[in-house]
């Protein structure tokens, strides 16, 4: 019975606890820029999902016309290809739609491992201090010694052509800059009135992280995620381009290198390679339209 | 005296860096699939053969001897043998880097002296409307591949117009008696131009946005007010008391960012074959060339903790409140 009356009564806490911690990751609705930057990644996920329904082929399908002649290099519009296709005869909208699946999977994959990793990382060092403080640190040191991108060129090599190696070389590398700043706003916290009477009244270290230092680190951890997810769609087009990218995915660093090689410049053919770019720069400043609407959250300052 | 410690400490920490990412670096490369010597070993080649080679290049050795060597070979500038061309890497890196430093800093200079200009122009003119259309568009700059933009100007001045060389240094056939003739000629300018300015829009908007947070936050202190009250113009107040302040953190970040841009030169050099080390080290790694592709990576990796290394100091040494426990 006490059993129950225990759980009864530690239920709502739990609640309150989760209403809190979910509070803390306040959507940044009140600046209109962040609310566009919402909006694009709206219109990329509704993109991905239902990629199959909005695509009239399949991207990798090879397309003849009805003279049974490869339907290369038609322009946009002929024979009702929308944006036109490429060399080997394949649809570029299809090719864009599809595109987005991967630079949203890539580009939220990253960035929750970039924001995890650096939280905790920022967390214990701060929190800590000592030894665990000089280790990550030192970590961090040798992190930001390492080129980005020549290290994901490295890597890619490496391991077996994949989507996948850019978020693992962000896990490896570009957590160093979240930490830094996390170990910094923790250290702050650690010395603040509450966390100290929390401390007094005996909760243990990891009840203090959770309840007290964690909710209050989260809209940062959100910031940088944000600006993550664009380094990622970014890295992973460069990837692709410099042709160490995954052949079996659709990407539009893929379509980019796909009309770098077929000669799309010096025949114009601009509706190939202008709309991958275009999408490229919607999506990555819609992260960072967004990281603005998080940085005026914890910066009020900034807010004029 | 305590400006020396703080030194020392700072070049320790780059030591220990450095050696770290050599470290990371030798593990890297043995750990890659295929042997190292794929490109040295004939298939004919007897079984005893194969060993002698091995021996002769150490790889018969314990890892962590093969490690010790490479240490020592390292601090006698010895970066090993390119497997393509047959030729020292430290020979072939060095001459290569010549390119990359003129093609990043040219940009970085172009990028700085306009970005400082544009940010305290758009913080002076704060909550007009050619504010509220610029800034969105210089973070849409930031959000551009590199490479892509260096695509659009291709097809557009050079495809298109004509007016400018589609890559590489030089015109075909052409000879230059010394590199200074080469870096000298109206032929390299021109071949430069493009990836120059890809690079340059590329990299305006971190020195913009800096300046104008910085103009703001500056803008607001009582020297200013005070300028104003003793009736000085506004370009007065802006130029010579606001901005002045303001360019300190821009100039220290101007370390940070050739370290960034040099490692981003590597798609912008392949678009416009441009011969430097970025270009080189993707070529080097897509034919599996290790000794050249670890050269390469180590001159970046180089440039990048040494920038970080005058950051670090510049920040001390200019702005007085930054203290070391």
């Amino acid at each position: 019975m006490s059993d129950a009356v225990t759980s009864k009564i530690r239920a709502p806490g739990r609640i309150a606890r989760l209403r809190r911690t979910l509070g803390s990751i306040r959507l940044p609705l009140h600046d209109p820029l962040a609310v566009i930057g919402l909006c694009i990644y709206l219109f990329f996920i509704l993109m991905a999902v239902f990629a199959p329904l909005i695509a009239p082929h399949d991207p990798n399908e090879i397309l003849f016309t009805s003279e049974f002649a490869l339907a290369a290099d038609l322009t946009p519009g002929t024979d009702g290809y929308i944006l036109g296709t490429t060399t080997l005869g394949r649809d570029i909208f299809s090719q864009i739609v599809w595109g987005a699946r991967s630079a949203l999977l890539i580009g939220l994959t990253a960035a929750f491992v970039v924001a995890l990793i650096g939280s905790i990382v920022g967390i214990v060092a701060g929190y800590f201090g000592g030894w665990a403080d000089t280790v990550l640190m030192r970590l961090a040191d040798v992190a930001f010694g390492i080129p980005f991108l020549p290290f994901v060129i490295v890597l890619a090599a490496f391991l077996e052509p994949s989507i996948w190696n850019v978020v693992i070389a962000m896990a490896l590398v570009l957590w160093r800059d979240t930490g830094r700043v996390i170990r910094s706003q923790t250290l702050t916290l650690r010395n603040r009135a509450y966390v100290e009477a929390a401390r007094v009244a005996g909760s243990s270290d990891l009840k203090i992280i959770l309840r007290h230092i964690a909710p209050n680190v989260l809209p940062l951890s959100f910031l940088y995620g944000s600006i993550a997810i664009g380094w990622a769609i970014l890295t992973e087009a460069s990837i692709s381009f410099l042709g160490f990218g995954d052949p079996d995915s659709i990407s539009w660093g893929y379509m980019l290198q796909d009309a770098f090689a077929s000669q799309a410049l010096s025949k114009g053919s601009y509706y190939w390679f202008v709309p991958p770019g275009f999408l490229i720069i919607l999506i990555v400043s819609a992260g960072f339209f967004i990281s603005r609407g998080y940085e005026q959250i914890l910066f009020p300052k900034l807010d004029r | 005296m305590k400006a020396i410690t703080v030194i020392g400490a700072r070049l320790l920490q780059t030591a220990f860096v450095l050696l770290a990412v050599i470290t990371i670096l030798f593990f890297m490369f043995r750990l890659m699939p295929g042997s190292p010597l794929a490109a040295y070993i004939d298939p004919n080649f007897t079984p005893e053969q194969q060993a002698e080679l091995m021996a002769r290049f150490g790889l018969d050795q314990p890892l962590w001897r093969q490690y010790l060597i490479y240490l020592g070979n390292l601090l006698q500038g010895d970066l090993g043998e390119s497997f393509f061309y047959r030729q020292p890497v430290a020979e072939r890196v060095l001459a290569l880097l010549p390119n990359t430093l003129i093609l990043t800093f040219s940009s970085l200079i172009i990028a700085y002296v306009f970005g400082v200009l544009a940010g305290a122009y758009l913080a002076w003119k704060r909550g007009s409307v050619v504010e509220q259309i610029c800034v969105p568009l210089v973070l849409t700059t930031r959000a551009m591949p590199e490479f892509w933009l260096g695509m659009l100007l291709l097809a557009v001045f050079s495809f298109g117009m004509g007016w400018f060389p589609a890559g590489g240094t030089r015109p075909p056939g052409a000879e230059y008696d010394s590199l200074w003739a080469l870096y000298s000629s109206a032929d390299f300018w021109w071949h430069m131009t493009l990836p120059v300015m890809t690079l340059a829009i590329y990299s305006q908007g971190l020195p913009l946005l800096l300046m104008r947070s910085n103009m703001m936050d500056v803008m607001r202190e009582d020297f200013v007010t005070m300028a104003r009250i003793k009736g000085l113009s506004t370009f007065s107040v802006v130029i010579r008391h606001a901005a002045r302040n303001a360019l300190l953190p821009v100039m220290t970040s101007f370390a940070i960012a050739v370290g960034y841009q040099i490692q981003g030169n590597v798609v912008v050099e392949t678009v416009f074959s441009w011969p430097g080390l970025g270009r080189e080290l993707v070529r080097a790694v897509s034919t599996a060339d290790y000794p050249l592709a670890q050269g390469a990576f180590l001159m970046i990796a180089v440039v990048v903790i040494l920038m970080n290394l005058v950051a670090d100091l510049l920040y001390a040494a200019l702005d007085p409140r930054v203290t070391h426990e």
